[in-house]
């Protein structure tokens, strides 16, 4: 924003449709607000049960496309924190993915040999017993990478990272005996219930397949519950002196170190919860997929999820989210698409094409909108509310009125707009 | 010795102050308006939000809670013992010996290249001495890590601002206010009672400290969007915020006009006053020997004078390393 004053009016704060969501969303009361997040997650847990016409996607199952950009939205959210957040960029993102994965994928997989779903676990409630135990073994590697390699800045960071997402993959593709190898692991275990005629093996069950109430829509529940308790969490993070370090370390390590911030902690506390989701979104895969091969983790997949992060803005955990569905929905939108708007495609090319209109995509948006397309404004304070709330509408008001009475507007009212 | 005398001046003008509550404030952001007393659209009056802010006093109270500690002033705060810095070939320091004492505000002159940023640098841990050691509150810093060190209470300014420039103004100083901060990742997480405390108090100091020191009303601007001479008084009150117990300002001045120059110094005797060590590091002489206590004179990194500034602006050896010697001084 401009502060720049002309003499005859002060110049209208330009605001652009996400100041003005944020203007509207600050300005609601704490009640209406929670109205507004319940109503709006309920009408997107809604959409694979609705499948709107314009929406929903042809060559594949819509609730199975909402079900993978889940995934992706946990996996966004947490890179946000390490790249968005802290400004660490870690191109070995996948890693973790892969890490959550085959740790439920080995506790439970029959063709593991520490398969425990025949010894301690039972079969129906396994996938959930494994999956504090993938963010825990998640979040442990994370420690493990992140203690040596954050000593590291920049691009030699970037380049350990992507060397430790290619290592996690090359490990699960060669230690035959333990992961399959390339065969990878079948029938990992998923969560039974709701059993019934129709769906023996309960609603998880990638057999169930009843639209619209199949697998795919009960998986996209299941990570929208997740989406929201980590945004919480994620949120708590950013609006305390652990947020404010990140970005305090992302703009100047060296200022920030001199200020007082412990900065080798708090990257390394960035790289453990960065871990934590990316585990996480790797055993709802594993769950839902049901079978890991070391092919799913390449490290082109990495480049995906930290596309779906600078779209979306980086910083902006809520702009991530849609970065994630970008990535996941628009290749799926074309996928099987003869025709649109009545002009004919080959969707299946465009779909198979999607690394290319991404990186095209990519160096577009780096040159007309280089922050991504909701740029970040992170609340850093826990209770900034009322003083943002008050600077946001002294400046609307300054801003309609002239100049003569606008340094006189703001002293008079005071703190009458609460 | 050079205490009284300072103390006196000192407080003189924090008398003016009183007499005229909120004056520097108000003062300020006025200079950078092209048709004088416009309030830039985001600018707000801090008095709205905390309406206790506008007295002087409870800023300056919740400034400097401890401001009473002044028992021990005059005694040695720190303590530079013989410290050399080489830099492959090059002696930035060489042997460089002196002590901050308590309530004081020293300068730290000499011509371009003496190697005061490197004196700076030194005792703020961003380097590691060659030989000797710095001595802060009888504690040898020796390997103590940078933001260990900012939590035993050294704080400094930078000569080139380096602000977190996404940041609001607040933001900025609640980073600082953050240093004395005990809550971690498990406390923001589950929002504890403690972090709860910690970022209210942090919210109320931060703003204090911005209306401390003349930028209250562009608080929830974005550091990089203040005028040049609001985010030098940014990154002072930034330092602040760490509760310091010295206070180094790097070339503070650096880009100021006259008038600038001059409110600058109130603001420095009013942060002594506050019971706060200042080390000032500065070019402009008139500022240097209107507002220090005492005078350090670096030169090719060895130290040449040490001393009252009136004293050291008549030293010859201070005069010929700013001015050099006149040939037929030599001859």
């Amino acid at each position: 924003m401009s502060t720049e004053l002309t003499t005859t009016a002060p110049a209208a704060p330009h605001l652009g449709v996400g100041d003005r969501v944020r203007l509207w969303w600050d300005a609601l009361p704490r009640q209406a607000q929670w109205v507004v997040g319940v109503v709006g997650v309920l009408l997107i847990a809604l959409l694979p049960v609705l499948r709107p016409p314009v929406l929903t996607t042809v060559g594949t199952d819509f609730g199975g496309v909402l079900a993978q950009f889940g995934m992706y939205a946990l996996l966004a959210i947490g890179l946000n924190v390490v790249v968005g957040q802290a400004g660490l960029l870690d191109l070995g993102y996948v890693g973790f993915y892969a890490i959550g994965a085959y740790t439920v994928g080995l506790l439970t997989s029959p063709s593991s040999p520490w398969n425990a779903t025949d010894d301690w676990l039972s079969r129906d409630w396994a996938w959930l017993a494994a999956l504090p135990l993938a963010v825990a073994v998640t979040a442990v590697s994370g420690l493990i990478l992140g203690t040596p390699t954050l000593r590291l800045r920049g691009d030699y960071l970037a380049i350990v990272t992507l060397g430790f997402g290619e290592i996690v993959r090359l490990l699960a593709d060669n230690l035959s005996t333990v992961t399959g190898g390339g065969r990878g692991l079948n029938q990992i275990a998923y969560p039974v219930v709701a059993q019934s005629e129709t769906r023996p093996n309960g609603i998880f069950s990638a057999g169930n397949t009843a639209v619209p109430f199949n697998s795919g829509t009960f998986w996209f529940w299941l990570s929208l519950v997740l989406i929201v308790v980590v945004l919480v969490i994620v949120g708590n993070l950013e609006r305390s002196r652990v947020g404010r370090a990140w970005v305090a370390i992302r703009e100047d390590e060296d200022a920030a170190e001199i200020m007082g911030v412990p900065t080798f902690k708090f990257k390394l506390w960035a790289f453990l919860i960065g871990a934590s989701i990316g585990g996480l979104s790797g055993a709802l895969y594993a769950g839902q997929v049901q079978f890991v091969v070391p092919t799913t983790f390449n490290v082109i997949n990495s480049m995906l999820f930290l596309c779906a992060v600078v779209l979306g803005g980086q910083g902006n955990k809520l702009g991530v989210i849609l970065g994630a569905f970008a990535v996941v929905y628009l290749p799926n939108f074309f996928l099987g698409r003869t025709e649109l708007f009545g002009i004919p495609i080959d969707g299946n090319a465009i779909a198979n094409y999607r690394y290319l209109f991404f990186g095209v995509a990519l160096m577009v948006l780096m040159v007309f909108r280089p922050q991504g397309l909701f740029p970040a404004r992170q609340k850093l304070l826990t209770y900034g509310r009322e003083v943002y709330v008050m600077a946001r509408k002294a400046a609307t008001a300054l801003a309609g009125r002239g100049a003569g009475t606008a340094a006189a507007t703001t002293t008079d009212r005071p703190g009458g707009a609460r | 010795m050079t205490q009284p005398g300072g103390m006196a001046a000192g407080s003189e003008h924090g008398d003016e102050h009183l007499g005229d509550p909120g004056r520097a404030n108000r003062q300020t952001p006025e200079q950078y308006l092209p048709d004088g007393g416009v309030e830039p659209p985001a600018a707000f009056d801090v008095a709205d939000v905390h309406p206790e802010l506008a007295d002087e006093a409870v800023v300056a109270e919740i400034v400097a809670p401890d401001r009473d500690i002044r028992a021990e002033v005059g005694e040695p705060l720190l303590q530079m013992q013989g410290v050399t810095m080489r830099f492959g070939g090059l002696t930035a320091l060489d042997a460089v010996t002196f002590d901050i004492r308590r309530g004081e505000i020293l300068g730290l002159i000499g011509p371009n290249g003496a190697g005061k940023t490197t004196c700076f640098n030194a005792m703020t841990g961003v380097y590691r001495p060659t030989e000797g050691q710095v001595v802060f509150d009888g504690k040898p810093l020796g390997k103590i890590k940078r933001n260990e060190i900012t939590r035993l209470g050294i704080a400094r300014t930078f000569q080139n601002i380096r602000l977190f420039s996404d940041m609001t103004a607040l933001e900025n100083v609640v980073v600082g206010t953050d240093a004395r901060h005990r809550t971690s990742v498990p406390g923001a997480v589950f929002r504890s009672k403690r972090h709860r405390a910690e970022e209210r108090d942090a919210l109320d100091r931060a703003m204090a400290l911005l209306e401390f020191v003349g930028v209250g009303k562009r608080a929830t601007q974005q550091a990089r969007n203040l005028p040049y001479g609001d985010q030098r008084r940014l990154e002072i009150a930034r330092a602040l915020a760490t509760e310091p117990k010295l206070l180094c300002l790097d070339e503070p001045a650096a880009g100021f006009n006259p008038a600038e120059k001059v409110e600058l110094m109130e603001l420095i005797r009013k942060i002594r006053d506050d019971g706060y060590t200042v080390l000032l590091i500065e070019h402009d002489m008139r500022l240097v020997m209107g507002v220090t206590d005492r005078v350090v004179v670096l030169e090719f990194g060895r130290k040449i004078a040490d001393g009252l500034p009136r004293d050291v602006s008549a030293d010859p050896a201070v005069i010929a390393a700013y001015l050099g010697v006149p040939d037929d001084a030599t001859a």
